[in-house]
């Protein structure tokens, strides 16, 4: 899988915190990189430049949220997927795996499909903003990597959330 | 633990011959009814010990009495209640000493551990009042280590010379064990008895696994794995811990899977493009079929018992409610009409039942229904219940149950399918998913 092996080459040159701790959820390679995603360590660069992916993590957002139980983006999360396009159309020597992620309200499986449908929406619109089909993925997550844990509406919004997180291109 | 499993596999069920055919039953039967039961009284003397036997015989009609009164059907007469001593087991049973003490099943054993380790167990089931012998004696034998499963298959023959039907005490239950906190948490899968004895891990943490499911014969265990990066659904064989990836077509992900009846058909959900369908697998040829093809989730697909019918979920209604389709492919009715979302229906092994998941204002419960979604009974209620299994008699249904807020962890509970004795199962850390074997 070559996608995987580019990952984790990466993942070594750049000395990433979720690298660091590699026991923390396993090697889940999706999530290697995300910091509001499955894994939720810090991003190597300086977010002062803005061809880092901190940048692009901080300054950018690579997170979105989601109303409950829906799919759909929010003119809120068009404003910053338009970001996400952009720092990806001019950054061209990054790839991008978009986790979806759902509240612990529902069921498993449930909750992995509402998460699959969630990365989809962002993936369909980083899509027709023009970067390539080539350099993204999605996955999901259902409700197995909360960021937040209370058991209420304020940190359920927050887990209802799609993260788009960088690796770099095969090709780069 | 799989040279344990070879050698129990060898253990030997035979009639005592030697015994006058005294098999007529007697009038002692509980009728397992909707009705509120008053637990039967019973009760099982330390079965006697010979050779080097005499712990194993205290531990074994010790496990005995904890199968039948963790049912809620049966109720102990304590040892310090009992009158009579057996200190024989070919003796007569004083039947009198048992009337007066209430106890209307007698439970009455003898164990012999011989010098080269080998546990022989004879037992036999008394209906008091009757004065007579209910069913005939028989005899297990086995290694010492397998003492448990021997006590359960004792247990198993009690309940079902009272009741009629089935047992599920010589079981297996696969389920996920999770560690850490809600934000960190590693899953691992892990197999133990039912009762919480023996457990094993069959995974180690590194990857998040989901769901494991008993194939038929409890020889195989699919399941849901993100070894890859991405969810995928894997098998693995019980005797050797292998595994191998499931060829299912190129796409997002694999997941939700379940054994057909035969074994030899999987029925799980694929993802692509954001949308979630229904598909079997030939577990032989690999080769899949698709089952639906709508934009809406259609997810935890459950095989009938009899292999005709698929139920599952789907939000196609604009809510989540079950519905029936054949396995044949075609049009699916929809079987649930609450208010609310039904999620991961699960067949009942006697084909009666549809147990399934249910979340209504804010609370999840665990309920059935009948196969055409008329009579639901709601059988739990709490923060977070989900993901029914069924105990191989179709009695009992174990699931999943999460506390609230931060601290939140998943346990393992029981509850009998009338609503009745709740209860925790025991093990060791947090656990979620649990999936029943059939009677070994």
């Amino acid at each position: 899988m070559t996608f995987l092996k580019t990952m984790i080459l990466i993942c070594a040159g750049l000395s990433l915190a979720a690298c660091t701790n590699p026991d923390r959820f396993g090697d889940d390679a999706a999530g290697l990189y995300g910091a509001n995603g499955a894994n939720g360590a810090g991003m190597a660069g300086s977010a002062s430049d803005p061809t880092s992916p901190a940048y692009f993590q901080q300054t950018v957002g690579d997170r979105i949220l989601f109303v409950i139980d829906t799919y759909n983006l929010t003119p809120d999360a068009q404003r910053t997927l338009d970001g996400q396009a952009q720092w990806l159309l001019t950054n061209r020597d990054y790839n991008a795996v978009v986790e979806g992620h759902a509240d612990e309200q529902g069921t498993r499986e449930y909750n992995l499909a509402l998460g699959a449908r969630r990365a989809n929406s962002v993936q369909e619109y980083l899509l027709t903003q023009g970067v390539p089909a080539s350099r993204l993925r999605t996955v999901s997550y259902g409700k197995e990597r909360p960021i937040e844990i209370c058991s209420s509406e304020a940190c359920y919004a927050q887990n209802r959330r799609a993260v788009t997180v960088i690796s770099a291109s095969p090709n780069s | 633990m799989m040279a344990r499993f070879t050698a129990l596999l060898a253990l030997l069920l035979t009639t005592l011959t030697a015994l006058p055919a005294a098999a007529q039953t007697g009038p002692l039967r509980l009728e397992i009814t909707e009705g509120v039961i008053e637990p039967l009284p019973f009760a099982v003397p330390a079965f006697v010990g010979t050779g080097s036997g005499g712990q194993a015989a205290q531990d074994i009609s010790n496990l005995i009495s904890a199968d039948l009164s963790g049912t809620g059907l049966f109720r102990e007469i304590p040892a310090s209640a009992h009158i009579s001593r057996i200190t024989s087991f070919s003796s007569p049973v004083q039947f009198a000493d048992w009337k007066a003490v209430n106890a209307q099943a007698l439970v009455t054993g003898a164990v012999d551990v011989d010098a080269s380790g080998r546990l022989t167990v004879q037992f036999r089931v008394w209906d008091v009042f009757a004065g007579q012998e209910l069913g005939s004696g028989q005899q297990f034998v086995g290694t010492q280590d397998g003492w448990r499963r021997i006590a359960h298959k004792i247990a198993d023959q009690v309940y079902s010379r009272i009741t009629g039907e089935g047992g599920y005490f010589d079981s297996r239950v696969v389920y996920v064990s999770e560690t850490g906190p809600k934000d960190q948490r590693a899953k691992r899968l892990a197999i133990m008895d039912y009762d919480g004895a023996n457990t094993t891990f069959l995974t180690d943490s590194s990857s998040l696994v989901l769901a494991p499911r008993f194939s038929p014969t409890g020889d195989r265990i699919l399941y849901t794995s993100y070894e890859s990066g991405f969810p995928k659904i894997y098998v693995l064989d019980v005797a050797n811990v292998s595994r191998r990836q499931l060829p299912t077509q190129e796409a997002t992900m694999s997941f939700a899977p379940r054994f057909s009846p035969n074994g030899q058909t999987v029925v799980y959900s694929l993802e692509a493009g954001g949308n979630t369908d229904i598909y079997t697998m030939n577990i032989g040829s690999g080769s899949s079929q698709r089952m639906t093809s709508a934009p809406s989730i259609e997810t935890a697909p459950s095989f009938s018992p009899d292999g005709a019918q698929i139920v599952f979920e789907s939000d196609r209604s604009g809510s989540n409610q079950l519905y029936v389709m054949s396995s044949g492919g075609g049009e699916a009715r929809r079987i649930s009409n609450g208010d609310g979302n039904y999620g991961t229906p699960v067949w009942s092994p006697r084909g009666d039942l549809i147990a399934f998941t249910k979340q209504s204002k804010s609370r999840f419960h665990i309920g059935v229904m009948r196969t055409d979604g008329s009579e639901e009974r709601l059988l739990t209620a709490s923060f977070l219940d989900e993901g029914p299994t069924w105990a191989p008699n179709g009695r009992v249904i174990m699931f999943t149950r999460e506390t609230q807020g931060e601290q939140g962890q998943a346990g393992l509970y029981s509850v009998d399918i009338t609503g009745r004795n709740l209860r925790r199962v025991s093990t060791a850390g947090g656990a979620s998913d649990p999936s029943w074997s059939p009677l070994q």
